[in-house]
């Protein structure tokens, strides 16, 4: 039974991150209807940017406060540079797009850090956490990723900028006749989805290490997750994560064992695009034509 | 009476076609406008060109300034609202929300909040349904929102765009008594496209009657309601 627990709390540690990778799917999806591929692969640059600070001798939380403050930015720069320009272009073409952010971000973290894996500290080693459950670890990511989630959703629900995200997202033509900057509202989306990506990278990173595909497998737990809650649905998202994350797990360690996990990540997304591909928590939204 | 919107010369279109040909109206400050013409005459083509949301070329001033080659977000900005063709209902959000975003350009919470509660006053079943999803709203409460929403700016000029289409006989008649008392007591000028030619005419100072992207009939409301022509095809007797 204490095995079982084991598994179940630490599926929804790892939950968390796959819950926080897909609401940045999904928030990016649902103001441009394109899935970014390389979602992973900026959550690992992120993460490089948040070892060269620790490397250099910063204290872990003002390179985690640099870290997300800098994929900020650097998120709203790849909206305004790379997508923007290919806002109206075929979906094959912004695919395309997407795959070459992948590669290239990919490749020039192998170029500047090499590809040996690094080990990337954890800020949780505290004593008073210790319990047969749970690593300290796992609890300090739990803590942050609800802590994340409860923030972006305040800030959805009560922000008047929240507010113009949304409704920029929803309908971009009524939005400017309000007098919503709409290409400013994608931008800081791509930042905030940015954002998000570094605070996972940096919460996945202790558990997998450090090295540039380390997300490649990470990302597809967090698609399975955000298909499965229904890829335009945020709090939808946010649950898939979560579960993928203890079916993960306990599959892996009572049903198929830890070589055959991945499997289930790519047998979820095949199931739900086969049998409902509106996902499972994929609200009904009733409109008028 | 100084002209509050005034277009000149006004050339618009779709990619390579021009829909408008030469376009000159105006609203004066404080007036009722109305464009009226048949489907396809480019009424809707033209508020889509004063407020930026397609190419376009000529003279356009909104209260004095030129606004033809600015943004529709800073024209919006300007004090010009513009309730679109269908509506333009943000329909996952709620009717409250909606009003929200209306407001969303302005840092008055206060007034805002009162204007809300005003619109509520206006509209008592948008009232009734604030917390609602707006797409589960009616066609003609989502009308009601759309202008409510555009009021929200506190806008000099409202711009609508159809609002009587496909609405019951009496919520038109409720929206058209709204539209005159907001431009009586808020003094908000007013440029009205219509299909429904009588019902403008009886709201309107000004009207222009546009054909296949020309004006091809401009004066005060009275007169263009007795013109012949006007008599016989847009009212029918």
């Amino acid at each position: 039974m204490e095995a079982f627990l084991h598994q179940l709390l630490s599926g929804l540690a790892t939950g968390g991150i796959y819950a926080g990778l897909a609401l940045a799917l999904v928030m990016i999806y649902q103001s441009t209807h394109h899935i970014n591929f390389a979602q992973g692969e900026m959550a690992m640059f992120s993460t490089y940017l948040a070892w060269t600070m620790v490397d250099a001798g910063l204290p872990y939380w003002v390179a985690f406060a640099g870290t997300v403050v800098l994929s900020f930015v650097l998120g709203v720069i790849i909206e305004r540079v790379v997508v923007r320009p290919v806002e109206h272009a075929p979906v094959l073409s912004v695919v395309i797009v997407f795959i070459a952010l992948l590669v290239i971000l990919n490749s020039v973290a192998g170029w500047i850090y090499s590809y040996t894996i690094k080990t990337f500290p954890s800020p949780f080693d505290w004593e008073a956490l210790r319990n047969p459950y749970l690593s300290p670890h796992e609890i300090g990511t739990v803590a942050v990723t609800t802590l994340v989630l409860l923030a972006l959703y305040a800030f959805f629900r009560f922000t008047s900028l929240g507010l113009a995200m949304r409704a920029a997202a929803q309908n971009p033509v009524s939005s400017r006749l309000a007098g919503i900057r709409v290409g400013w509202m994608l931008a800081l989306g791509w930042g905030l989805a940015a954002a998000i990506g570094a605070i996972a990278g940096m919460m996945i990173a202790p558990l997998v290490y450090l090295d540039p595909n380390m997300m490649s497998g990470i990302m597809l737990y967090a698609f399975a997750g955000a298909l499965l809650g229904g890829i335009d649905n945020p709090i939808g998202a946010v649950v898939g994560g979560f579960v993928v994350g203890v079916v993960e797990n306990l599959a892996g360690a009572y049903v198929v064992g830890t070589e055959l996990k991945l499997t289930v990540a790519l047998v979820l997304i095949i199931g739900v695009l086969l049998f409902k591909p509106s996902g499972l928590f994929g609200r009904r939204y009733v409109t008028r034509v | 009476m100084t002209a509050l919107l005034e277009v000149k010369a006004l050339h618009a279109g779709y990619g390579p076609v021009d829909v408008l040909h030469g376009v000159e109206f105006a609203v004066r400050e404080g007036g009722i406008t109305t464009v009226l013409g048949a489907n396809g005459a480019g009424k809707t083509t033209l508020l889509r060109a004063v407020c930026g949301l397609i190419r376009r070329k000529g003279h356009v001033r909104f209260g004095g300034e030129p606004i033809e080659t600015r943004v529709t977000e800073e024209i919006v900005r300007l004090g010009l609202a513009h309730v679109p063709d269908g509506r333009g209902t943000f329909t996952m959000l709620t009717t409250e929300e909606n009003l929200r975003v209306g407001a969303i350009t302005r840092r008055d919470r206060k007034a805002v909040q009162q204007d809300m509660d005003r619109m509520f006053g206006y509209f008592p079943r948008l009232a009734e349904r604030h917390a609602q999803q707006a797409g589960t709203l009616s066609g003609g409460e989502q009308q009601m929102l759309a202008i409510a929403r555009a009021l929200m700016l506190r806008p000099r000029l409202l711009v609508l765009d159809e609002p009587s289409f496909g609405l019951a006989p009496l919520v038109v008649k409720d929206i058209f008594a709204i539209m005159r008392r907001v431009n009586e007591q808020e003094k908000v000028s007013i440029l009205l496209v219509e299909q429904n030619a009588s019902l403008a005419l009886g709201l309107a100072d000004t009207a222009y009657l546009l054909e296949t992207g020309r004006v091809v009939l401009s004066g005060s409301a009275a007169q263009v309601r007795d013109d012949p022509t006007v008599r016989k095809i847009y009212l029918g007797y």
